[in-house]
């Protein structure tokens, strides 16, 4: 074969291919369909598959301090190196802990699962670390780990929290299916300062609505609310929600 | 030569831009006026100047054009609209360079960190830059002035719209502006290859149907009898990427007043979504969109027809069908459904066949004439290109090979295999485009300098091999320490120690770019010297088109 066209009266498929080839709609609207099946898919079912988000105890939203902190982590990259997925893999389960359940980021818009790891994972850092070692690894994290190549965010803990937005986000998260409820986001800026503060009178009211949350001065550098608090608050939360003590794999086999 | 017919006046096309953009300055004006945020202030600031610098520059085409619209043919020539072409051909060349220069910063800032400068030169902000600049803002606009040079050529029609090309083109790189400021203050969605916030969705959105609908009237209004098989991968490339983008980015903004969106999809959904997206942006934008980059400009350059016009059919329509279903491969032993990854992993294994069926075809094109290979450093560019293209469809099928993937994925293997398609395959075969296209869009006869075409292509593959060998070792190297087991049955390495073993691989991969980059330069100084000082054609030498028929 070669260069040559087909004769269209030699019929068959190929000559077919001609009216697609003569009418740009035509082609337009096939290349449509093509292109949708696969999409359609494998992405529909997950809407509606039980068992695709397993079913867990513990999750929650969440805090507004927790997600002013993840609006941290997104807005300077940090998935780009450091990932948030822990496979099934022997390895990786010693070195990180339990697999990562779907159900984890459920909450997650965008989810953070990330695809690099030129850094650990992050999945299940929370309370591995101290806060003081958060933040100076934040600071300088060469004098902390000095082989490190972690670029220094120094100025997160100087820079003094702007969360005015913080119940906007809560409200458009809920929006898309978290399940925050109308107390939270009313509370959201006061919750902002007690998480900060344990010995606020609204602690235990904080503490209910967001379980397992931890409460205290989370940079000790500053007496502001710093971004470094919300980033560290978020950090030390990560693979917190799950007690796997209590959680059956089996009971969510897929 | 005055026509006294027809009277002056406003086209229609021409009041509803001007209405589009008064609207988008009020907007942006309001907008910025209220937010409390800076950076999306200084971004509303920037769409308030270039809406009002859009509208006066209507009208200042309008105080200098005829009253009639431009003839479809001159001499029973047509009269090609190449102005647009020419735009996001200079575009395409000045943002080449400044996404692949960020993409060696931070090849060297991994080396090292102390190349870090907080907050906007951090790796974490840089990345997205060099991303989206390669991708979008290089890659992008060769696939917009090489689609719309071919849809003309191959159509024998002048581009459809008026004002509507210079739409595309413009507002474009508007949205590239937007978007790479953004990454460097913060502004992002923090999806991969999806960084923009939802503002530049909505705009690029009105682009790119723009795009969709000039590229459909060219097509409309074509002289030949059939759509040549270029423009099957063009439009492709386009509908398909209008599909991911709204898909991808159906987020909602938390205020009016706010850069800031939460997307529709949380999670796995997510997970599902963003690959979807990710892997279909390889596959349409850096794939299908640079194989109609392939079918144009390979024939063309050896002179000789494409190899099978059977063939071209079989791959075209497998190549689409098979690729939008190997997202998954992403995640693979994530909490990502197995049968979902299942699925990934068997079509990206099939995704081999049509890959290498175009290879073969652009490959075998050269039937004949590959004796020119030793004398046009372009032609050879663009084979190399399609050598590369065969070797990183055959390279990616294996990575998504779960039990292959457990030890790449994460790790550098991927970063590699990423480039060797990226510098490879499309930097390449859009080098040889833009060294076709070039004399051709100007009128000169041949480019300034032939002998530096050759040194580009050789400093760019050591460059390349460089890049890539690196990446293997260091990949591999990652993914053997990160897995390694002592006697005794405790984890070998801890993570630190397996940066640290990554530090000369570092270098040499960012001396690989360097030597990329070089090359580059190299390019745009013949383009340049070619625009500027290149012999003019004769009028006959002009390129003449085999129709696809």
């Amino acid at each position: 074969m070669s260069s040559g066209t087909p004769n269209p009266n030699a019929g068959g498929l190929f000559a077919k291919h001609y009216i697609l080839e003569k009418n740009p709609i035509l082609l337009l609207i096939a290349i449509l369909i093509v292109v949708a099946i696969g999409g359609v898919v494998q992405i529909a079912p997950l809407f509606y598959l039980e068992g695709t988000v397993e079913k867990v105890e513990g999750m929650r939203p969440y805090s507004p301090l927790e997600i002013a902190g993840r609006n941290v982590y997104v807005r300077e990259g940090c998935y780009l190196c450091h990932s948030q997925m822990i496979r099934s893999l022997r390895d990786e389960v010693e070195r990180y802990g339990h697999y990562s359940l779907a159900a984890e980021s459920m909450y997650d818009h965008p989810f953070q699962w990330g695809s690099k790891r030129n850094a650990p994972d992050l999945a299940r850092v929370g309370l591995r670390y101290t806060d003081s070692w958060h933040i100076a690894h934040l600071k300088d994290p060469r004098s902390v780990v000095p082989q490190s190549i972690m670029p220094s965010y120094a100025f997160l803990a100087s820079a003094e929290l702007d969360a005015r937005e913080i119940a906007d986000a809560m409200r458009a998260n809920r929006l898309v299916g978290v399940p925050y409820t109308d107390e939270m986001i009313a509370d959201a800026d006061a919750d902002l300062k007690t998480q900060i503060d344990p010995d606020s009178k609204d602690a235990a009211a904080f503490q209910k609505r967001y379980p397992k949350a931890q409460l205290r001065k989370f940079n000790g550098e500053s007496a502001a609310l710093t971004e470094a608090d919300a980033v560290v608050a978020y950090l030390q939360m990560l693979g917190t929600l799950v007690d796997f003590n209590l959680y059956d794999d089996k009971a969510n086999l897929r | 030569m005055q026509a006294v017919t027809t009277k002056k006046s406003m086209r229609g096309g021409e009041i509803s831009l001007i209405a589009v953009l008064a609207i988008a300055a009020l907007a942006c004006l309001t907008i910025a006026v209220k937010t409390i945020e800076p950076a999306f202030a200084f971004h509303m600031a920037l769409g308030v100047v270039a809406s009002t610098a859009g509208i006066y520059a209507i009208l200042q085409r309008y105080s200098g054009r005829a009253a009639e619209t431009p003839p479809l043919e001159i001499d029973g020539k047509p009269n090609y609209n190449f102005g647009p072409v020419k735009f996001c051909t200079l575009a395409a060349l000045l943002w080449g360079v400044a996404g692949m220069a960020v993409g060696v910063y931070i090849a060297f800032e991994l080396a090292y960190p102390w190349l870090n400068i907080a907050p906007w030169f951090n790796f974490g902000r840089l990345r997205p830059l060099h991303t989206s600049a390669v991708i979008f803002a290089f890659g992008g606009n060769v696939l917009v002035a090489s689609s719309f040079y071919v849809v003309q050529r191959t159509s024998r029609a002048r581009l459809a719209g008026d004002l509507a090309p210079w739409f595309v083109a413009l507002g474009y790189n508007a949205f590239i502006v937007v978007a790479g400021t953004g990454y460097l203050l913060g502004v992002t969605q923090g999806k991969e290859y999806a960084e923009p916030e939802w503002y530049s969705d909505v705009w690029l959105t009105i682009v790119w149907v723009t795009y969709l609908l000039v590229f459909l009237g060219t097509l409309w209004r074509r002289k030949e009898p059939h759509i040549y098989v270029a423009n099957w991968f063009y439009l492709a490339f386009i509908v398909t990427i209008a599909m991911l983008h709204l898909g991808n980015n159906a987020t909602i903004p938390i205020s009016p007043f706010s850069a800031k969106s939460v997307i529709l999809w949380g999670g796995v959904q997510d997970a599902m979504f963003e690959w979807w997206y990710g892997h279909n942006a390889v596959g349409f934008f850096l794939t299908a969109g640079f194989l109609g980059i392939m079918y144009y400009f390979v024939p063309k350059r050896a002179e000789r027809p494409v190899y099978s016009y059977r063939l071209s059919i079989i791959h075209f329509w497998a190549l689409i069908f098979l690729y939008i279903w190997a997202g998954p491969h992403h995640l693979h032993y994530t909490a990502l459904p197995d049968w979902a990854q299942t699925l990934g992993m068997t079509f990206s294994l099939m995704l081999w066949m049509p890959s290498w069926g175009g290879m073969i075809n652009g490959l075998l094109t050269l039937s004949g004439a590959w004796d020119k290979l030793r004398t046009d450093p372009v032609l050879r560019m663009l084979v190399v290109s399609v050598a590369f293209y065969g070797m990183s469809t055959f390279e990616g099928p294996v990575m998504a090979i779960k039990t292959v993937n457990s030890l790449s994925h994460y790790t550098d293997w991927t970063i590699g295999h990423v480039h060797s398609g990226a510098l490879g395959w499309v930097a390449f075969v859009s080098f040889g485009a833009l060294y076709c296209m070039v004399p051709w869009l100007w009128n000169k006869r041949e480019l300034y300098s032939i002998r530096l075409v050759n040194w580009h292509f050789w400093i760019s593959t050591l460059g390349i091999v460089l890049y890539i060998t690196s990446m293997w070792v260091s990949g591999i190297l990652e993914g053997l320490m990160w897995r390694s087991y002592t006697a005794q049955g405790y984890l070998e390495y801890s993570f630190i120690e397996t940066v640290a073993a990554m530090h000369p691989f570092f270098v040499i991969r960012a001396l690989g770019g360097v030597l990329f980059v070089t090359g580059y330069l190299l390019m745009v100084y013949n383009v340049f010297m070619t625009i500027r000082a290149g012999e003019e054609a004769a009028a006959s030498a002009r390129p003449s088109l085999q129709p696809a028929e």
